[in-house]
C-alpha cells in the first residue's frame, strides 16, 4: 500500500466513510499490473528448471503474485523466455508472443535467451530480442532463482512507471 | 575365430583394412560389399544392435564421404563391439540397412539432414532435425559455423552469428594442430 499514496481531503473523514484513499488512475492501474503479473513460462531450456524452482517453495515467486503460471498465452502478462532459442522454435515464440493481450512485458531470462549465450550457432537464434521487444534481461546460465525474483522486481519498477491511463488520451 | 577373422575369410579382398586399438576393431571394407557384409554380421554373427551411423566429410581429399557404422552384439551377452567404415564418393548414395536395423530410419536420416548424403532404399528419408525447405547441410566441412541466412515464410529463418574472429573449427589437414585448429581463421 506504500505506493498509493494518500491525501488530506476535507469532504471526507476516513474515520467515518471507511477506507478511501486518494490516488492517481495511473498508479492505481500500474500498482493493480505490477502485483498480479502472470508469466507465460517459455521454457525452452535449463532455464526452465531455474525457473520452477524460484516457483516452488524455498523461493515462492508468489510473493510477488507472478506466481499463477498460465500456459495459454491468452491469459499471461509476461513471457519469460527461458532458454535456448533455436530457430525452428523461434517463429513458434513469436507466435506465442503475438498470442498474448496487451499489456504484455517479455524476460530473458539466461544467456541463451539474452544473446544466443555460448551458441554462436547456425542452428540458434541470437537473443530472442531479434523478434519481440525485451523489457528486463537476466543474466546467468542458468540465472539462480534469487536472479529472477530480481529481474521481476525490476519488472515491476518498470511497470510502476508507465504511463497506464494517461497514455490512452491524446493532448488536444 | 573373432568376428573380424570370419569376415576376413568370408569377404576376402573386400576387407580393405584391419584395425585394432586397445581392443576395439574397425573394419574398412569396399562400398560395394558394405552391404553384403552388414547383413552377415547380423545374420550370422549376432551383431542384433545398430549403435550409431555416422559419416565424416573429408573435404579436399577424394572419396570425400566415410560413412561408420558401430554395430554390438547385445543378445549373446559378450557386448562385442565392431566398427565398419567405408568410403562414398560426393555424388554417390549409400545404401540404406533400414531392412537390417529399424533403428537405421532415425540414424540416416539424421546423416542425410546433416551431411546431406542420400541412402537409396529409404523408407522415409526427410530431414530429422532441420526443417523440411533448409536450404543447407550444416555438418559439412564447407558449411561456415556462423550459418548462412535462409528464409521459409512462416516455418523458420536462419542469420549468421557473430564469431568474433572464428570461427574455432578444426579442418581435415595432416599437418600439426596448429594448422588444423588455428585460434582464428577467416572464411569467405
Amino acid at each position: 500500500m506504500s505506493v498509493m499514496t494518500t491525501t488530506q481531503h476535507a469532504a471526507y473523514d476516513t474515520k467515518v466513510e471507511g477506507n478511501i484513499v486518494f490516488t492517481q488512475v495511473d498508479t492505481a492501474i500500474n500498482w493493480m499490473r505490477k502485483n498480479s503479473v502472470w508469466p507465460m513460462p517459455m521454457g525452452l531450456a535449463c532455464c526452465a528448471i531455474e525457473l520452477m524452482g524460484s516457483a516452488s517453495s524455498r523461493y515462492d515467486i508468489s510473493r510477488f503474485g507472478a506466481e499463477v503460471m498460465r500456459f495459454s498465452p491468452r491469459q499471461a502478462d509476461v513471457m519469460i523466455v527461458a532458454g535456448t532459442v533455436t530457430y525452428k522454435m523461434a517463429l513458434a515464440v513469436k507466435r506465442i508472443w503475438d498470442q498474448m493481450p496487451e499489456p504484455k512485458w517479455c524476460i530473458a531470462m539466461g544467456a541463451c535467451a539474452s544473446s544466443g549465450g555460448m551458441y554462436r550457432s547456425y542452428a540458434v537464434l541470437q537473443g530472442i530480442d531479434n523478434l519481440i521487444p525485451v523489457d528486463v534481461y537476466i543474466s546467468g546460465c542458468p540465472p539462480r532463482p534469487e536472479a529472477v525474483l530480481e529481474g521481476l522486481m525490476r519488472l515491476q519498477k518498470k511497470i510502476e512507471a508507465e504511463k497506464s491511463a494517461t497514455s490512452q488520451f491524446k493532448k488536444s | 575365430m573373432s568376428s573380424a577373422n570370419t569376415l576376413a575369410s568370408q569377404f576376402g579382398s573386400a576387407i580393405i583394412e584391419q584395425i585394432d586399438f586397445r581392443d576395439e576393431t574397425t573394419l574398412i571394407v569396399d562400398q560395394e560389399s558394405a552391404k553384403e557384409i552388414l547383413r552377415f554380421c547380423r545374420d550370422e554373427l549376432k551383431f542384433d544392435y545398430l549403435v550409431d551411423i555416422s559419416s565424416l566429410d573429408n573435404l579436399g581429399t577424394e572419396p570425400r564421404w566415410e560413412m561408420v557404422y558401430e554395430l554390438c552384439q547385445l543378445g549373446n551377452g559378450t557386448n562385442e563391439h565392431l566398427r565398419i567404415k567405408y568410403a562414398l564418393g560426393e555424388n554417390e548414395k549409400a545404401d540404406s540397412v533400414c531392412d537390417l536395423w529399424a533403428t537405421a530410419n532415425w540414424h540416416e536420416r539424421e546423416v542425410y539432414d546433416m551431411m546431406g548424403i542420400e541412402f537409396t532404399g529409404h523408407p522415409d528419408l526427410r530431414r530429422i532435425l532441420m526443417w523440411e525447405g533448409f536450404p543447407f547441410f550444416p555438418l559439412r566441412k564447407d558449411f561456415p559455423l556462423a550459418g548462412r541466412e535462409s528464409e521459409m515464410p512462416d516455418v523458420a529463418f536462419t542469420d549468421r552469428a557473430p564469431l568474433e574472429g572464428g570461427p574455432f573449427v578444426t579442418s581435415p589437414t595432416s599437418a600439426s594442430t596448429v594448422h588444423r585448429e588455428p585460434r582464428s581463421r577467416d572464411m569467405k
